[in-house]
């Protein structure tokens, strides 16, 4: 009977296999919860999850599952089934209808039954933008304005603002390809890398020192002494992350100096590019953009878990290019860059966003906090003290 | 066997009871992981005296070796007995050093064996240990022998999160995450330690130290340990609640901090919005 409560954790992302589940099956055959729902939720919560980051998740399903509550909204990002804030539907109210409209509408059925019209309408214009028009750019065509369709209400009536939210920068930008040529000039940033590569070295591992050994045995007259010396090695394999263009342009000599510094301290080290979030492709040269593509999933299936993925981006866009299809300024997205987002997360376990946009601004941006959730919280500002988070994230 | 328990000295709650009753109704290991000072070592030690068994702790380094909680075979000092002409050489076992897992392994009763902070140790560390916590056994290869438990001691593993630990070891442990307590269990706490502990200066003195923990740029925020210390020390100094009053004292940084906040960037950040706070008055 709580077969779907698996099959919902799954959804949510949990990694609970059939062996949790039974350790769970046998514990309430063993009767450590006695008939107590609380007892059984902390029960399932100790047998089921297996990570602290993972708490939250688990909650919310069991929450779904056993209470029958509406999901709040997804991880994945596929079923955003939200309440309209009011205060949204109240400005666009006062663009879709005519002062006679509005006084017709109050006197049939007042404000709720204009936020079911609303409703329909709203679903209706989806609808027609998924029928084939990008919903960027395309200003004329929606009946709301120059502002288009958004459900989380963020480009309402918030253009021009201090942030080029970006919609055709693509159009002027020069791509640069990152490489490592840039010298490294910030010594700040040589320390940080330091603090990156401790993780690399794992261990204390010990080898023989076989011509110390002699030398020593020798100088004992025969009796033995061993010598040791510790192992280098490193092991690190690190999949570097980077958004070029668009609003990153500011950020491209920060990015470099920390690219070219990367490059020297780990061993495997892989670099692919996107653009503001990634999608289902990433380039593996910038130059050669359109020939040199590779899928992510080829990306998800060829580098394993183990390897460290270092995002380096500003994470500053439309909302829309993060949690709707087709919400990226380059290409028809089928899926939302949350969802690549949220794959890329549950596949690689250590995970790390470097921000070069000053910490202090990221809560008005709206984007930096999407991102931060889909990370996981693991977002760290291009200094020395981010470098050492990220260095904790990815040990 | 007796159910675990909140004791007089250590307050669980029903969560962790839970936790680490099913860990012993199946007997899979615990893996605990909370912030520093919530007292994730201390857990094992009380889940032993509730029980009324024996605890064997095995404290990682990053040096320690899987093979190290099982046994070591000193090969070097049988090659100097060797050259020596010692006798003890043609017993192999004379060089077998048992671990703390063997010694677990071999008890007469059951016993509590407490791994402590395994994240410190290589990062393959657990996975070398996944057979043997499995099956509670393994082979000595020198001596041809293969030891089993004759109880499944309770393992209880403690992590401070500096390493992801590999997914097959996390499926065999059952896993609880010690959540910061709040003020109300707190309070249990300290009366459990301090039974002659004035209510007064206790309510002052969580004031303060829920006030500190609000503070979210901190390095380290104060944990219970850091709590209990800090009361200690009020206790001795015999200090007056009023003391602890930040409001009308003139200086706002608590006295006896140095048992509150561990780093000197931490003092310098209170002192600093404790100036901010007496200039905005």
């Amino acid at each position: 009977m709580f077969a779907p409560f698996i099959l919902e954790l799954r959804k949510a992302g949990l990694p609970a296999s059939i062996t949790e589940w039974l350790a769970l099956m046998g514990a309430m055959k063993a009767g450590v919860a006695d008939y107590d729902i609380d007892d059984f939720y902390y029960l399932a919560r100790t047998t089921l999850v297996k990570d602290e980051r993972h708490l939250d998740r688990f909650d919310r399903v069991f929450g779904e599952v056993f209470k029958g509550l509406e999901p709040p909204t997804t991880l994945t990002g596929e079923v955003i089934q939200r309440e309209l804030p009011e205060e949204w539907l109240k400005k666009l109210a006062e663009r879709m209808f005519t002062a006679e409209e509005m006084a017709k509408i109050k006197a049939m059925g007042g404000f709720e039954k204009l936020m079911e019209t609303l409703r329909e309408r709203l679903a209706e214009q989806k609808k027609r933008h998924q029928g084939g028009n990008r919903m960027i750019g395309t200003n004329g065509t929606s009946p709301f304005g120059a502002e288009g369709y958004n459900p989380e209400g963020v480009r309402i009536g918030q253009e021009g603002g201090r942030q080029r939210r970006a919609v055709k920068v693509w159009d002027k930008r020069e791509f640069r390809d990152l490489d490592d040529e840039a010298a490294l000039g910030s010594r700040a940033m040589k320390l940080a890398l330091r603090k990156l590569r401790r993780f690399a070295r794992q261990g204390e591992a010990n080898e023989l020192d076989v011509d110390g050994t002699i030398g020593a045995t020798a100088r004992n007259a025969g009796t033995l002494d061993l010598k040791m010396r510790p192992e280098r090695r490193n092991a690190v394999k690190v999949l570097l992350l980077l958004d070029i263009g668009g609003s990153m342009d500011d950020h491209v000599m920060a990015s470099e100096e920390l690219f070219s510094a990367a490059k020297s301290e780990f061993k495997h080290l892989v670099h692919l590019y996107f653009h503001n979030c990634p999608y289902e492709r990433f380039w593996k040269s910038n130059r050669r953009r359109a020939e040199q593509t590779v899928t992510t999933w080829d990306v998800l299936r060829t580098y394993g878990p183990d390897w460290r993925v270092v995002f380096v981006g500003d994470a500053s866009m439309a909302p829309y290019e993060i949690v709707e299809p087709g919400g990226s300024v380059e290409h028809w997205n089928e899926e939302a860059g949350k969802v690549w987002l949220h794959r890329i997360t549950s596949h690689f376990r250590r995970v790390a966003w470097i921000n070069p946009t000053p910490q202090k601004h990221w809560g008005y941006t709206t984007s930096i906090n999407l991102i931060h959730d889909a990370v996981e919280g693991r977002m760290f500002p291009m200094t020395l003290e981010g470098l050492d988070g990220v260095a904790r994230a990815l040990r | 066997m007796q159910k675990f328990q909140s004791t007089e000295r250590y307050i669980a709650p029903r969560e962790l009871e839970v936790a680490v009753n099913a860990a012993v109704a199946l007997q899979r290991p615990l893996l605990v992981k909370g912030e520093p000072g919530t007292g994730k070592t201390v857990l094992a030690q009380e889940v032993a005296r509730s029980l009324g068994i024996p605890l064997i702790e095995w404290h990682i380094k990053s040096t320690t070796k899987a093979q190290q909680g099982l046994y070591e075979y000193d090969a070097v000092s049988r090659l100097r007995d060797g050259q020596l002409g010692d006798e003890r050489v043609r017993d192999i076992s004379n060089y077998i050093i048992k671990g703390k897992l063997w010694e677990a392994f071999e008890y007469e009763t059951p016993v509590v064996l407490l791994i402590d902070e395994i994240d410190k140790a290589d990062i393959e560390f657990p996975n070398d240990l996944l057979l043997e916590l499995d099956r509670m056994q393994f082979h000595v290869y020198e001596t041809k022998q293969t030891v089993v438990a004759r109880h499944r001691p309770i393992v209880i593993i403690t992590s401070n999160n500096e390493k992801e630990l590999p997914d097959a070891f996390l499926r065999r442990c059952f896993f609880h995450f010690i959540r910061f307590p709040d003020r109300e269990t707190m309070e249990r706490i300290l009366a459990s330690h301090y039974p002659d502990l004035r209510s007064d200066l206790a309510r002052e003195a969580l004031n303060v130290f829920f006030q500190i923990r609000e503070v979210n740029e901190l390095k380290k925020k104060p944990a219970t340990s850091e709590l209990l210390d800090w009361l200690k020390l009020l206790m001795i100094e015999d200090m007056p609640p009023e003391a602890l009053r930040t409001s009308d004292a003139k200086v706002a940084i608590p006295p006896l901090y140095g048992a509150l906040l561990k780093n000197e960037q931490d003092v310098h950040l209170f002192e600093r919005l404790a100036f901010l706070s007496r200039a905005r008055r």
